[in-house]
C-alpha cells in the first residue's frame, strides 16, 4: 500500500528565536475564509467609526492681528509663507511652521501683492480710483486690479496698459485663470460675472445671475470652470464655454459665501461663508462632505487651500487666522508601510461601503452649532414649501402651462455677449 | 602586435553591425505563465455583469468596468500564489487487489513517520461514560466529555492534559467557545462554561435541558438544542441571549451548521430536517428527508452539500443551495453519527465500527474507503481540522484514528494557526472581536449584504415619482441634432428619429423573446419531470393517493 499521512515539520512553522519574526503562512482559498462580505462590512464600520473618532481637524491658530483679516495670500513656491491683511491695513507675513510673524507692515489699505522681503514695499502705485481686488499673473510680470474697472498692469509702468468697463460701476474680485493665463474673471456689483482675455481691448462675455457673487475661483486642473461664491448661500461651478446653465449648483451654506478657493488638485474646493463656518465641497457634487467651526470664530472672510493639499488656512473677523487639516482625520507626517497599508484598506472599504445605510448615516454625521443646525432646517422647510407649491400649481394647471425648470437654469437670468 | 589589433576593431563597413540591441531569439514562452482553469475558477467570485447600464450613465459604467477588472487581477494573483502552498494533502492506495477498507490502523501507523505514528492512539476510560468529542478550532486541542461527568482537555499532538475535572452531573454535551481558553459543558440541568483550567466561569441557568450544541466561530454565538424543543443562540462575547425559540418540534437531539452561512440544521423524529437563522422565529427551510427519524446531519464546509442518515438506515446527500435531493445510499445498519472532513471524507458510525466514505457526493460509493472498530460503542465523531486524524468518543474511551487525506493541508496562518504563541492568539482574538458579524446579518445567503437593495430602491422610486408628478428616469423623447450648412432637411430628421425608434423596438424585441425563450424551457422541464413521473401507467393509478 502507498500511504502518506499529513505531517508538519514544526520547525517550518515556528520561529526560530524569540528575536525573529513570526511565520505566517497564507492560503487565500475563498472556502477557509467564509463570510467575506459581513467581515468586511464589520470592518467598514468599524473603520468609518474610527474616523469620526479621529476627526480633529484644528491645527493652529495665528494670533497678531489688531482688527478682522480681509486677505490672504500663498507664497506661489513656498509652502511655509502665508501673507496675511488685515482691515486696519496691518500686512503680515507668516512664517507656519513656527507660527510666527516674519514681518511686519503698516500701510493704507490695500490688497495684497507678493513683492520683496523687505520692510518697505519695492513700488507704490497711486490709483485714481479705489482697487478692491488684486491678481498676479501666473508667470509674467503684469497684476490686475479691480476696482470701478478692471485694469491690467505691467510691474514696471505706473499706469495701467488696460482697462475693461461694462458698465458696471464696481468690481469686487478678480482672478487669473491659473491654466489658460491670459484669461481673467471677475465679479462686478450688477450681480454679474465677468470674463475677459488679456489679448483683447473688450470682456468676452458676461453672465447675471439672481443675486450678487463675492468672489471667483478657477479651477486649477480643468482650464474652462470656475466656482463663484454667491450672496444666496451658494456656490456655482460654471463651464466657462456655456455659461447659460452652471454645471453644479453646491448648496449647502445658511449665509452668504464670501470666499472661495480650489485644492491643488481640482477636485475640491472651499468656502468660507457669513454663518461662521468654512465647507469642503467635492468639484462634482452638490453638497459637502466636511463643515469646519469653532465657538471662537466668527464671520470667515477669506479662505486659502495649501499648496501641498493638506491644509485650509480661513481668516476670520475676530482677527485670527485658523489652520485646519483638508482631511479631518488624516495622521500627519511619515506614517510607517504598516500604518500606511491600514489607512489604504480603511478607506477603500469606505468607499466600497459608503452607500450602505448605517455606514452612510455615521460617514456623514457632523455637528453643527445650534443656529446652524435650525437655519439649515429652516430653510429646507422653505424650499421643500416653494416646491410644493409649485408641483400643486402644476398639477392643477393645464398640461404645458407652467414648465418644470430645472434646479440649475432657476439662478441664471442671462448671458450677454 | 598594436598595429594589427587596432585594425581588428574596425571591420570593413559591410560587415559592420549595429550594437543597438543584441540579437534576438523567439521567446518560446511569451507573455505571462498560464494558470489552470480549475484553479482559477477556485478564486471566482461572481460572473462578469452582462447587461451593464448603457447610454448616460457612464461613470456607473466605469466604476463597474474597473471593479471587474481589479477583481480580475485578484483571481489571477491569489491562484498564481496557489503554487507556492507548502503541503500536500495525505492519501491512501492500496495495493493491485488489496481494498483500503481492509488495511488496519497498525498497518498505516507503522507504515507512516513516528510523529504521525503517534496520532493513532487510544484513551482507555472507561468508567465514566461514552465520550463526546469537540476539536478547537485550530485542531490543535481536544475536548471530552464522558457521560457520567468526566470532562478533560488536552492538547493532544503532545498529549499535554490541560484540565481534567469532574463536574459531578451528567454531561450531554461538550463544546470548545472561540479559542481554548473556554468552553461550554451541558450538563445535566443547565448550561456551564469553563475555563481551560477547569475554573467554572458561568452557570447559564436560561440554557436548560440541553442536549445539543455547536459554536458558530465569526458571530461568537453558541447554538443549543434543547429536550424542551428549545433552539437559543447565546452571544460569548457579550454573555446574552440572542434568540430563544420554541421549535414545537419535540426533543431536539440532532444538530449541525452549516459553516458557509452559519445556519443551524436541527433534525427531527419525523424525517423532517428544518434551517434555523437568529432572526426569524419560524424555520427558514423545512426539508422531508427520511422516512424514519433523522438520527444525524452533516454540511460540508462550502455549505454545498448535506448529508443526512435516518432510522430508515438510508444514507441521503442533498443540495443544500437548490434544496434538491442528490444522492441516496442504503447502508445496511443505518449510521448514527456523521462528521464531514474539510476534504470532504463522511465518516459513519454505527453502534462500535466507524467507516469513512470518500467522494459521496461525486461518485457512487459502493463500498467505505476506511473502516475502524471501536472497544465500545460509538457515542461522537470528529474530524480533526487541519490533520489526517478522526477522532472518536465511544464507550470504552477515546480512540484517535488516522484517516490519510481528510484534513486540509495548507492552513492560513491569520484564520486558525495550530501553531500560533499565546501573543498570536491574543492579536488573533482581539481582531476577531473587532470583525464580529452581528446575528441580523445571518441568512441563507451570506453575500446578501453585497446586492443591489432592488425593493427598496423600487419603493423609494414610486415615492418620487408620486412627490413629483412624472417619472424622473424615463427615457427621454430624442431630439435629433440640427445640423449646419443644409444638413438638417425634414427627410433626413425624420430619417434619424425612425434610426432610433428601430433601435429601440429591436431591444424590446429582443427582450420579449429571451422571455418567451425562458417559458418556454421552463414549460419543457416542467413536462419532462411529469413525464418521468408518470412512466409507468396502469388501470390501478386512479387508486394512488
Amino acid at each position: 500500500m502507498k500511504v502518506k499521512v499529513l505531517s508538519r515539520n514544526p520547525d517550518d512553522y515556528v520561529r526560530e528565536t524569540q528575536y525573529d519574526i513570526q511565520r505566517v503562512p497564507r492560503n487565500y482559498d475563498p472556502s477557509l475564509h467564509p463570510f467575506e462580505v459581513p467581515r468586511e462590512y464589520a470592518r467598514a464600520l468599524n473603520a468609518t467609526k474610527l474616523e469620526r473618532v479621529f476627526a480633529k481637524p484644528f491645527l493652529a491658530s495665528l494670533d497678531g492681528h489688531r482688527d478682522g483679516v480681509h486677505c490672504l495670500a500663498k507664497h506661489r513656491t513656498s509652502l511655509s509663507t502665508l501673507l496675511s491683511g488685515s482691515c486696519d491695513g496691518q500686512v503680515k507675513v507668516w512664517n507656519l511652521t513656527e507660527r510666527f510673524v516674519r514681518g511686519n507692515s503698516c500701510s493704507f489699505l490695500w490688497n495684497l501683492l507678493l513683492h520683496g522681503k523687505e520692510e518697505e514695499p519695492l513700488n507704490t502705485i497711486l490709483g485714481k480710483t479705489v482697487f478692491t481686488g488684486l491678481d498676479h499673473h501666473q508667470k509674467e510680470g503684469v497684476f490686475a486690479t479691480c476696482g470701478q474697472q478692471v485694469d491690467i498692469w505691467d510691474e514696471q509702468r505706473s499706469s495701467p496698459i488696460r482697462s475693461f468697463t461694462w458698465g458696471v460701476d464696481s468690481f469686487s474680485s478678480v482672478r487669473f485663470n491659473p491654466v489658460e493665463t491670459e484669461l481673467l474673471a471677475s465679479c462686478g456689483s450688477d450681480r454679474s460675472v465677468v470674463l475677459y482675455d488679456m489679448r483683447e481691448s473688450t470682456p468676452l462675455r458676461k453672465v447675471i445671475m439672481k443675486m450678487r457673487t463675492n468672489t471667483v475661483c478657477w479651477n486649477p486642473m480643468e482650464a474652462y470652470y470656475f466656482t463663484s461664491a454667491n450672496e444666496d448661500y451658494n456656490l456655482y461651478t460654471y463651464d466657462m464655454r456655456h455659461l447659460d446653465k452652471p454645471v453644479m449648483v453646491h448648496m449647502d451654506h445658511v449665509s452668504a459665501v464670501l470666499d472661495v478657493d480650489y485644492s491643488p488638485t481640482g477636485r475640491e474646493f472651499v468656502s468660507a461663508s457669513f454663518d461662521k463656518t468654512i465647507r469642503i465641497f467635492p468639484k462634482n457634487a452638490g453638497h459637502s462632505r466636511e463643515v469646519y467651526h469653532t465657538k471662537r470664530m466668527q464671520h470667515v472672510i477669506c479662505v486659502k487651500w495649501s499648496s501641498d493639499n493638506k491644509y485650509v488656512l480661513s481668516g476670520s473677523d475676530e482677527m485670527n487666522i485658523r489652520l485646519w487639516k483638508a482631511n479631518a482625520a488624516e495622521k500627519l507626517g511619515v506614517l510607517s508601510p504598516r500604518e500606511r497599508q491600514a489607512t489604504n484598506y480603511n478607506q477603500k472599504l469606505k468607499e466600497k461601503f459608503q452607500y450602505h445605510p448605517q455606514i452612510r448615516r455615521i460617514a456623514r454625521h457632523r455637528h453643527l452649532p445650534k443656529n446652524i443646525y435650525h437655519q439649515a432646517k429652516e430653510l429646507r422647510v422653505m424650499k421643500a414649501a416653494r416646491h410644493r407649491k409649485e408641483s400643486n400649481v402644476r398639477k392643477h394647471s393645464k398640461p404645458g402651462t407652467v414648465p418644470l425648470v430645472a434646479e440649475k437654469e432657476k439662478h441664471v437670468v442671462t448671458v450677454v455677449k | 602586435d598594436f598595429d594589427s589589433l587596432n585594425e581588428r576593431h574596425t571591420l570593413p563597413s559591410s560587415e559592420k553591425r549595429t550594437f543597438d540591441h543584441w540579437p534576438t531569439q523567439e521567446d518560446p514562452f511569451p507573455g505571462p505563465a498560464p494558470i489552470p482553469v480549475n484553479r482559477l475558477q477556485k478564486f471566482k467570485r461572481k460572473e462578469k455583469m452582462l447587461n451593464k447600464p448603457r447610454g448616460r450613465k457612464v461613470r456607473l459604467r466605469d466604476m463597474i468596468t474597473r471593479s471587474e477588472e481589479a477583481s480580475k487581477m485578484a483571481q489571477k494573483q491569489a491562484a498564481r500564489f496557489d503554487l507556492l502552498l507548502p503541503e500536500d494533502a495525505g492519501f491512501l492506495e492500496g495495493d493491485e487487489g488489496e481494498d483500503t477498507c481492509t488495511i488496519s490502523q497498525q498497518d498505516i501507523a507503522d507504515a507512516v513517520d513516528i510523529t504521525s505514528g503517534t496520532k493513532y492512539f487510544n484513551l482507555k476510560l472507561s468508567q465514566f461514560g461514552p465520550y463526546h468529542v469537540d476539536y478547537s478550532k485550530t485542531g490543535r486541542h481536544l475536548l471530552l466529555g464522558g457521560r457520567r461527568g468526566h470532562v478533560a482537555c488536552i492538547d493532544w499532538p503532545s498529549k499535554e492534559l490541560m484540565c481534567e475535572i469532574n463536574v459531578m452531573e451528567s454531561v450531554n454535551d461538550v463544546k470548545w467557545l472561540h479559542s481554548e481558553d473556554m468552553f461550554a459543558v451541558a450538563q445535566k440541568k443547565w448550561l456551564y462554561i469553563y475555563d481551560s483550567n477547569g475554573i467554572e466561569l458561568h452557570c447559564i441557568r436560561k440554557f436548560n435541558d440541553v442536549l445539543r450544541m455547536t459554536f458558530l466561530p465569526y458571530h461568537f454565538l453558541l447554538a443549543t438544542a434543547s429536550a424542551t424543543s428549545f433552539l437559543q443562540y447565546l452571544d460569548v462575547s457579550v454573555g446574552k441571549e440572542v434568540a430563544a425559540f420554541s421549535t414545537k418540534t419535540g426533543r431536539l437531539d440532532v444538530m449541525c451548521q452549516n459553516p458557509h452561512n452559519a445556519i443551524v440544521h436541527l433534525g427531527h423524529h419525523n424525517g423532517t430536517v428544518t434551517l434555523w437563522s437568529p432572526n426569524q422565529k419560524e424555520a427558514l427551510v423545512k426539508m422531508l428527508c427520511h422516512q424514519g427519524g433523522v438520527r444525524s446531519v452533516a454540511v460540508d464546509k462550502t455549505g454545498t452539500y448535506m448529508v443526512t442518515s435516518g432510522m430508515d438506515k438510508k444514507l441521503k446527500v442533498y443540495d443544500i443551495r437548490a434544496f434538491k435531493p442528490f444522492k441516496s445510499y442504503f447502508l445496511p445498519a443505518g449510521a448514527s453519527c456523521l462528521s464531514l472532513s474539510q476534504r470532504g471524507l463522511l465518516s459513519a458510525a454505527t453502534g462500535d465500527v466507524v467507516q469513512v466514505y470518500r467522494d459521496v457526493w461525486s461518485t457512487p460509493v459502493n463500498k467505505p474507503y476506511m473502516a475502524h472498530r471501536t472497544r465500545g460503542a460509538v457515542w461522537g465523531l470528529h474530524f480533526c481540522p487541519f490533520e489526517d486524524v478522526l477522532g472518536i468518543g465511544h464507550g470504552d474511551g477515546f480512540t484517535s484514528i488516522l484517516v490519510p487525506g481528510a484534513g486540509e493541508p495548507n492552513f492560513d496562518g491569520l484564520d486558525a494557526n495550530p501553531y500560533r504563541s499565546t501573543k498570536q492568539r491574543q492579536e488573533w482574538e482581539v481582531k476577531a472581536l473587532l470583525e464580529k458579524i452581528q446575528p441580523e446579518l445571518i441568512s441563507l445567503n451570506p453575500t446578501d449584504l453585497g446586492e443591489v437593495d432592488q425593493v427598496s430602491f423600487k419603493q423609494r422610486h414610486q415615492e418620487r415619482v408620486e412627490a413629483l408628478g412624472f417619472d424622473p428616469l424615463e427615457k427621454e423623447k430624442f431630439v435629433p441634432k440640427y445640423k449646419k450648412k443644409g444638413r438638417s432637411s425634414a427627410g433626413g430628421i425624420e430619417r434619424r428619429k425612425k434610426q432610433v425608434a428601430h433601435e429601440d423596438q429591436r431591444d424590446e424585441i429582443r427582450k420579449t423573446v429571451e422571455d418567451k425563450m425562458k417559458m418556454e424551457k421552463e414549460q419543457k422541464e416542467r413536462e419532462k419531470k411529469k413525464a418521468a413521473l408518470f412512466v409507468n401507467k396502469s388501470a390501478l393509478d386512479r387508486f394512488k393517493k
